[in-house]
């Protein structure tokens, strides 16, 4: 067995094994802690995938910015351990045959429309180190509408935010 | 040199996604409701990335970074709603927000 298979198992498992952790948790820290342990895998495998700039920014926003945000709010509201109530019979009896369905038929038609075929080899564009500088270059001049429609939603997500936790005088 | 095929990663994603639905399904606590959007999120991105890199296309990492983006928006109104339904209901039971449920 080779480094890359080998990795890739590795950290694809710690993803799996996160999101499960995340679903069995009792506590909301814990499950916060589980997603963390997912994004850090799945920062690797982009790193695996080439894809070094898209890797750091998932380390720094994803599992540094937006998961400090969780782990503050649940702090701040206290939020213990989840109440168990009366289960939702939609949930109980449709819910988990309906996500197996989902997962074994999006698992099969990724699958299946991919095998044999394309596989990540070390050439074109994404492989060579300039891909952070190529990536910068599409960002700034084909995406650059998209990228300052991205800083406008940032700021109506800023005002939206202060306007519903600011407490009523 | 032999190499991981892109088929794995998308399955791996698959995996996320729907492991991310039965959370969403499954979870009481708004906040871990939020956690699982994000594991979906994630996992999307994933496919992207897998995607980006079969055809060499970079266009797919932009994707993947505009949907960094709007999660990281998402996250922020969705946790002030959060602390507003907390200090309303002092509950973060979803099953306890049920002014219009019928």
């Amino acid at each position: 067995m080779n480094i890359p298979i080998l990795l890739f198992f590795i950290f694809a498992l710690l993803a799996v094994a996160g999101a499960l952790l995340l679903i069995l948790a009792r506590e909301p820290i814990h499950s916060a802690v589980a997603l963390i342990l997912v994004m850090v895998a799945l920062a690797a495998l982009y790193l695996l995938l080439g894809a070094p700039f898209i890797a750091a920014v998932q380390i720094i926003v994803y599992a540094g910015a937006i998961m400090v945000l969780f782990v503050f709010v649940i702090m701040l509201l206290n939020a213990g351990v989840e109440e168990r109530t009366n289960w939702s019979k939609v949930a109980k009896y449709a819910g988990l045959p309906l996500g197996l369905f989902l997962l074994l038929y999006l698992g099969h038609w990724l699958a299946r429309s991919f095998v044999g075929g394309t596989v990540a080899n070390g050439s074109g564009a994404l492989a060579t180190a300039q891909s952070t500088r190529e990536l910068s270059f599409l960002l700034f001049q084909k995406y650059m509408f998209p990228f300052e429609a991205t800083s406008i939603l940032i700021l109506i997500a800023i005002l939206g935010a202060l306007v519903l936790a600011k407490r009523e005088p | 040199m032999t190499v991981v095929p892109i088929s794995y990663y998308l399955v791996l994603s698959a995996i996320l996604f729907g492991l991310g639905v039965v959370a969403f399904v499954f979870k009481h606590n708004i906040i871990t409701i939020y956690m699982a959007i994000e594991l979906m999120l994630n996992a999307v991105n994933l496919a992207f990335v897998a995607f980006a890199r079969a055809h060499n296309q970079l266009d797919g990492l932009v994707f993947v970074f505009f949907v960094i983006v709007v999660a990281a928006a998402e996250a922020a109104v969705g946790l002030a709603i959060a602390i507003t339904i907390a200090h309303n209901r002092q509950s973060l039971n979803v099953e306890r927000v049920n002014l219009l449920k019928f």
